[in-house]
């Protein structure tokens, strides 16, 4: 893989300003219920922005709004400058919280590429050209040696970089990280905070990131954005650290009064 | 077709001297591999229990035929369990209950409607057949129309077992790769009802889901990635489809259920040579 996307050739990270997703007053409502209301956010590139809340926030429902699987009022726009997407139908990268798989499928690495990225049936083997393009995938992730592993021999930490070496294949406009770090352990956790950071700047992306490891996400977020059905406040990790809405929500107020 | 399976009689055995056991045997030889590959789709995806509803929706189908005066039944099994097959799906949609739950009741319900139709007059006895299979009922025109299932259904399964699998593995994630995993289970539910109805008359209603089942569950101890999970499903579905029809006509017994008993050794079988390979 290149070391920069082929949309940004020859422009600096963090210069290419018109290239982002604009979020303008979406709203979902389900069975009546209102899920999200009024959400406006603004995704550049090279920033992973993450959105935390509590749960029943919306959170999950914002991601699945992009993806188009709800129907949403509101408009999405997507802009990117060059690249494999449109703006009516950008490329997005997915990072499920999770697969339906049980841990004795003799479902390879391997074998999550060629039906990902190719339609030539499975069954009939993995073509070679999708094998080198999962393990520079993979390389890029620290997880080269996991090709031929099945999925149910992998850590949560292992699954998870290998979901998101798939998720840049090919490089998306848009990456969308959906809880990646709930069940991984502490070291697993800074290992993919550390790729994620890494490949934000090499592919100069825009994330967009749900969690609930607070502790965590400060350092590697760019903006955080506290969702609790509307965007209750949003910007650079410290602001929002400080606000008191934020603190009240998770209890970060009662610690300090202890 | 019927010149092709004559060539079989010069076999020398004794078997292969009457018409029902040739024709069988080239039935079994031709769908064992679609039930594997199909099964491994099942198994991964965890429809199991979806494929069991169908083979069972069968009564209910038949009980149709019968009363429309149908002499073959055969479209109006297709035509229920394809409603029953959308149905489920279209109802856990709705009421996003658990899906074991409206399979038990779908299941249920189309159980109890075709023995009420069956039974009607006293006469469930004449149906009995269809429950643990019957191997006359092939004839050479079947297997015709076998050849035509096994390319058609066969094909389309090869083309879109990439889909198949990632719809399985997670819906959003197939999404955000730009498939529609509607239409993609609608066509996966179709050939489930097209293969379980088509073999039901010779397999039988209560143990064709096993033999969509047993091969894949037995591949899967077997193999390490997804190309030899189908290619030791389709090799132990026609090893216990062709041992089970040749016992079952030395032992005179019903063929169908022989052929699961064997697939049943083979995964046992597998299993042991996990546990083996483990130590």
């Amino acid at each position: 893989m290149t070391e920069s996307h082929p949309h940004h050739k020859g422009i600096a990270p963090h210069q290419c300003g018109q290239c982002c997703t604009h979020i303008d007053h979406i709203s979902v409502t389900l069975d009546r219920h209102p899920i999200i209301e009024d959400v406006s956010l603004h995704l550049h590139c090279g920033e992973l922005t993450t959105v935390v809340g509590p749960n029943g926030a919306g959170k999950s429902t914002l991601l699945r709004a992009l993806l188009g699987e709800v129907s949403h009022t509101g408009e999405i726009h997507f802009h990117p400058v060059f690249g494999p997407g449109r703006e009516d139908a950008p490329a997005i990268g997915y990072v499920p919280q999770r697969l339906d798989f049980d841990r004795f499928s003799p479902f390879s690495v391997a074998d999550l590429f060629a039906v990902s990225t190719s339609r030539f049936p499975v069954p009939l083997g993995c073509r070679d050209e999708i094998r080198k393009t999962a393990l520079s995938a993979l390389e890029n992730v620290e997880a080269g040696g996991l090709l031929d592993r099945t999925l149910g021999k992998l850590s949560g930490g292992e699954l998870q970089r290998v979901l998101l070496a798939l998720s840049l294949t090919p490089v998306p406009n848009l990456l969308l990280l959906d809880e990646p770090v709930s069940g991984i352990d502490l070291p697993g956790r800074e290992l993919f905070y550390r790729t994620v950071s890494d490949l934000r700047h090499r592919f100069d992306l825009s994330i967009l990131m749900v969690s609930h490891d607070l502790a965590g996400i400060a350092a590697v977020s760019d903006r955080i954005v506290f969702l609790d059905r509307r965007v209750v406040c949003a910007g650079p990790p410290r602001e929002v650290l400080a606000n008191r809405e934020f603190r009240h929500a998770f209890g970060l107020d009662l610690e300090e009064a202890q | 077709m019927s010149q092709l399976i004559d060539l079989l009689a010069g076999l020398p055995f004794e078997w292969a001297r009457y018409e029902f056991m040739r024709n069988a045997l080239v039935a079994v030889i031709l769908v064992s591999p679609l039930f594997a590959l199909m099964g491994t789709l099942v198994v991964n995806n965890r429809m199991a229990f979806f494929s069991d509803a169908i083979g069972h929706a069968s009564l209910t189908g038949l009980g149709l035929g019968v009363l429309l005066g149908l002499a073959d039944p055969l479209l109006s099994l297709i035509g229920f369990a394809l409603v029953l097959g959308v149905g489920i799906l279209a109802l856990q949609r709705i009421t996003r209950a658990s899906m074991d739950t409206i399979i038990s009741l779908s299941m249920s319900f189309s159980i109890a409607l075709g023995v009420v139709l069956l039974s009607r007059g006293g006469n469930f006895n004449r149906y009995s057949h269809y429950l643990i299979g019957d191997l006359l009922s092939i004839t050479p025109g079947d297997i015709g129309w076998l050849c035509l299932t096994v390319l058609v259904v066969g094909g389309g399964l090869l083309y879109f077992y990439n889909r198949i699998l990632l719809i399985g593995l997670n819906d959003s994630l197939a999404r955000s790769r730009g498939l529609n995993s509607w239409w993609a289970q609608m066509l996966f539910v179709s050939s489930i009802v097209m293969v379980v109805t088509m073999n039901l008359s010779w397999v039988g209603i209560l143990i064709i889901n096993s033999l969509l089942i047993l091969p894949a569950a037995a591949a899967r101890n077997l193999a390490g990635n997804t190309r030899q999970y189908v290619l030791c499903a389709i090799a132990i579905a026609l090893c216990s489809g062709v041992c089970g029809l040749l016992i079952s006509y030395y032992a005179d017994t019903a063929s169908g259920a022989t052929i699961v008993l064997v697939a049943m050794g083979f995964y046992f079988l597998t299993l042991a040579v996990k546990a083996l390979r483990r130590q």
